[in-house]
């Protein structure tokens, strides 16, 4: 399965709910509506910035290939479950 | 351990785990530092969780750190401490959990090598405290002590009555939890339960009734007892955790734990744990190696016993004291302290919580 | 392996890729300073790179150490002999009874301790004399019993039946056995395994110690007891020695015997992390200095008098096995792959599960990285690669992001594990010895097909998968 071929609106988390999001350098985040707070480490704060300007799929992985030594089947499956476990986290705490 | 000369003056207290419920004696003992008469220096308290609310306490606390479980390690452990000590120069410890005296006493020659110095009991001292060999330390303070049985079986529970062992009487873990069981099929199954969790053996204990009263003091190492403060409960929590106490004169006590503290020599502080009977005897049921959660109250009674460990830790030779007076109350209550998100986001990223540095720029 | 050159030089400026992860806070959780250290990994195995020895041999693979095995062997005797004047030791087969860890232990003076005719008949095999044989367990076969008898080897009676046949065998071949009589009892620190040998508290040990006595076949030298395994507290075998000792004397007394030899069984704890034990091994598990401290100042004190009337202190006997070789083996395997599971919790599936690692039923073994793991450790299940539910190497351990074809490190597994593994579904992997000098032997072959099949006979009518007319 590649990235392409994903309905982005499936995948990606709740814009609203990703905005509201307080993300801080240290990867530490706070979800003002849940109360919960988690961890993130480098690059998961890299995609969440990202995703907190409305990048599309397309444009975080050009950023994160761009940045990082990585090719694209491992790039794909690893931002496949980012974003899976984000939203769960954001959508059933 | 012929202990350097220190004079403390960045001391990390752990146990600040101060739930309502339940509290660790590291705040209180933080507080009793900050009213010491000889000491103004720094405090850090140490904690395991993020939410210990002793951590978040600019009051008692300058700075607040998380340590690894004494489960992870010696060197996981001494790693973290030589961290502190860079961080913030820290040049002594006072543990205050039972869970982390093994593993203190086992270091406390690299501690020291660190620079880092403490004044707590031998190992030896510690093994003396096990629960199964009350009979012993009982037979050095001049006391009795409830008959104690190991049992290694189940079976036990159901012809204890031809070894003289009649219900009810209590089901204790090596290490910590007890119920009060009043037939076999209760017995066996609190034996199952806690031997499960705390492994063998599991102790049976003579079910006492009476009432339970406590002393705190140092041991000064060399067979003294140093500024004694004794305690009956008024109150106490669902957990059988006092919540109110009185301060007590009463002189068996006394005697009992001085007697203790000469013949193990005992070192640092400790908690002697005794029940007085209907009938008029005195049962020691434990001594624990650290202040009790109520220390605060030998600071509200006079007799601020941070102050004699000071001393000690700095090779002084604390005056005598008289035991403190009596009929002096504590009474614990709750408070909701305001902690800033963002030291909680310091405690969770970096396992810590320092001073925020004075703005250089007081304008806008 | 992983990539050996420098990812700087091969990719221009590009950092190195951490798998982005996302952790929820959850109360009583977040303390990441107190789980592993995130700096630990192990890149070699007695200065043997972990990656050259998957490369020879596959993973999963048992590496043990030659020199390992030696010093913790030379540690224990060590702490008894600089206690006690007369100890002797004996390897406990069933701990781990491949030839090379048996033999390194055999060429540093240790005797066998054997459990069954197989293991008899592996010492023997080895070259082991059967005088130097010592006979446990509660199943010795007739056949097995004879050939003992004739060679010497000595014998420990676990129950009367086999006391009788030992006597009728003595008095077919006109012999006098010497035999040691297995005793159990209450240590007040374990749990009594009263189902081996004759109990103290009962009269029933000292019941089978006239018996013997009233025969003119047997003569009994010796005492064993075997009080446990995984014994933490060292006081257990002070009450051993005390125990043994009260019995030896009433022994003599009442049945005029004079006995040679104590055994003291094994049950010495290793450095391993039992399941349900809150300390770590370091915190918990008495030293051998300890445990020698704890069992011969009361035998020395209750055999004082005894050797004062000019009868020899008895020899200390040893049958120590997983504190002497758990921790010189450790297993490879590699992650096959990552997974999240349904309740978010994430887990690895590694190339070795509960078959190859028995162990990892009651211990929480040590798991180590080959490198060093960049990211934030999460919460992780290790599974193995049966396609059963139970097979958990791990089921909570703080790990960072893996990558499939990373190798780790299990440890420590020398005990247990190369005797109780099973062949089932898969085969059974490669075990190798690193010898002093980096030297690396292969002592067992993984299984092929053929290992598992020569076994098997196939009826005439079912040697094919289809029905003949
Ligand atoms: C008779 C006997 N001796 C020695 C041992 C070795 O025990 P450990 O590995 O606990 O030292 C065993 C193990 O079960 C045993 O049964």
């Amino acid at each position: 399965m590649t990235l392409d071929s994903i309905d982005e609106q499936v995948i990606l988390p709740d814009p609203m709910a990703l905005k509201r999001l307080a993300v801080s350098e240290s990867g530490f985040v706070f979800d003002p509506v849940s109360g919960h707070s988690f961890t993130v480490n480098e690059t998961g704060l890299v995609i969440l910035h990202a995703l907190q300007r409305d990048s599309r799929l397309n444009d975080i992985r050009e950023l994160l290939s761009s940045d990082y030594d990585v090719d694209s089947q491992n790039l794909d499956r690893d931002l496949l479950e980012f974003l899976g476990s984000l939203s769960n986290q954001l959508e059933h705490p | 351990m012929s202990a350097i000369m220190v004079a403390p003056n960045r001391i990390a207290v752990t146990g600040m785990n101060a739930r309502p419920d339940n509290p660790g004696p590291g705040l209180a003992v933080a507080r009793c530092l900050r009213e010491a008469k000889n000491y103004s220096g720094k405090i850090i308290g140490l904690g395991y969780e993020s939410l210990d609310p002793g951590l978040h306490l600019p009051a008692y606390c300058d700075a607040g750190y998380l340590l690894p479980y004494p489960s992870s390690g010696d060197d996981a452990f001494l790693e973290r401490i030589e961290l502190i000590r860079e961080r913030e120069q820290i040049d002594s410890m006072i543990p205050c959990l039972d869970a982390e005296l093994p593993i203190m006493t086992r270091l406390a020659a690299e501690l020291e090598k660190m620079g880092v110095a403490t004044f707590m009991p031998t190992s030896a001292q510690l093994e003396l405290r096990s629960k199964d060999r009350l009979d012993e330390l009982a037979g050095h303070a001049g006391t009795d002590a409830p008959k104690t049985k190991s049992v290694t079986e189940a079976g036990f529970f159901f012809n204890c009555g031809q070894q003289g062992w009649h219900y009810p009487f209590v089901v204790k873990g090596i290490f910590y939890d007890a119920e009060v069981v009043k037939s076999a099929e209760q017995g066996a199954a609190a034996f199952r339960r806690i031997s499960a969790q705390w492994g063998l053996p599991v102790l049976v204990q003579e079910f006492l009734e009476g009432e339970e009263i406590n002393l705190t003091a140092v041991g000064d190492g060399k067979g003294k007892m140093l500024g004694a403060v004794m305690m009956k409960k008024l109150a106490v929590t669902d957990k059988g955790k006092a919540w109110a106490g009185i301060s007590i004169a009463d002189e068996r006590l006394f005697d009992a734990s001085a007697a203790l503290v000469a013949a193990t020599q005992w070192k640092g502080p400790l908690e002697v744990e005794v029940m007085r009977t209907a009938d008029g005897t005195y049962q020691l049921i434990e001594i624990n190696p650290r202040f009790p959660a109520w220390i605060y109250l030998s600071a509200g009674a006079g007799r601020n016993l941070l102050e004699v460990l000071l001393q000690l830790m700095r090779n002084e030779t604390p005056p005598e004291m008289e035991p403190a007076p009596a009929g002096v109350i504590y009474l614990r209550y709750a408070e909701d302290n305001i902690v800033p998100l963002a030291d909680y986001e310091s405690v969770i990223m970096h396992g810590w919580r320092v001073p925020v540095p004075e703005p250089e720029n007081h304008k806008q | 392996m992983t990539d050996q050159s420098d990812p700087e030089a091969q990719a221009g400026k590009l950092k190195p890729w951490i798998k982005p992860s996302i952790v929820m806070h959850r109360s009583g959780l977040v303390n990441k300073f107190g789980a592993v250290r995130r700096d630990r990994w192990q890149t070699d195995i007695e200065e043997v790179p972990i990656g050259e020895l998957v490369h020879d041999f596959g993973s999963p693979l048992f590496v043990i150490s030659e020199s390992k095995l030696r010093d913790n062997l030379h540690r224990l005797m060590r702490a008894f002999t600089a206690r006690y004047p007369s100890v002797r030791y004996a390897w406990s087969y069933k701990t781990n009874y491949l030839g090379a860890v048996c033999n390194t232990f055999h060429q540093e003076g240790a005797w066998a301790e054997v459990v069954s005719a197989f293991e008899y008949e592996k010492a023997r095999a080895l070259g082991v004399p059967g005088e130097q044989i010592l006979f446990n367990g509660p199943h010795k076969p007739r056949a097995i019993l004879e050939r003992a008898i004739k060679e010497d080897a000595h014998i420990h009676i676990d129950h009367l039946d086999e006391l009788y046949l030992i006597e009728t065998i003595a008095k077919e071949t006109g012999k006098v056995v010497d035999v040691t009589i297995r005793l159990n009892f209450e240590t007040g620190y374990t749990e009594n395994w009263g189902r081996f040998g004759f109990n103290v508290e009962s009269g029933q040990a000292i019941d089978a110690a006239w018996r013997i006595a009233r025969s003119e076949q047997l003569r009994l030298t010796g005492l064993h007891s075997h009080i446990g395994t995984f014994v933490l507290d060292q006081r257990a075998y002070g009450a051993q020695a005390r125990i043994m000792c009260a019995f030896l004397q009433e022994a003599e007394d009442k049945t005029g015997c004079e006995i040679e030899t104590l055994d003291f069984g094994g049950g010495f704890a290793s450095h391993n992390a039992l399941q349900g034990i809150y300390l770590p091994p370091e915190q918990v598990v008495p030293s051998f200095d300890q445990y020698a401290e704890a069992i011969c100042t009361p035998l020395i004190e209750a055999t004082y008098e005894r050797s004062a009337r000019g009868r020899p202190l008895p020899i200390l006997i040893l049958e120590t096995g997983r504190a002497v070789v758990d921790d010189a083996e450790s297993l490879v395997t590699t992650v096959v792959a990552n997974k999240r599971l349904p309740d978010g919790r994430r887990c690895v599936v590694a190339d070795a599960g509960v078959n190859t690692l028995f162990t990892a039923f009651w211990y929480n073994h040590q798991v180590l990285p080959t490198r060093e793991l960049i990211g934030t450790p999460e919460e992780t299940v290790i599974y193995g690669p049966l396609c059963m539910n139970i097979d958990v190497v791990r089921s909570s351990i703080l790990l960072a992001p893996l990558k499939a074809g990373d190798t780790l490190v299990i440890s420590p597994v020398g005990a247990y594990n190369n005797t109780q593994w099973l062949q089932f579904i898969e085969y059974r992997p490669n075990v190798v010895m690193v010898h002093p000098g980096k030297e690396v032997s292969l002592v067992r072959s993984a299984e092929k097909l053929d290992s598992i099949t020569a076994h098997e006979h196939l009826p005439k009518h079912l040697s094919s998968p289809v029905k003949s007319k």
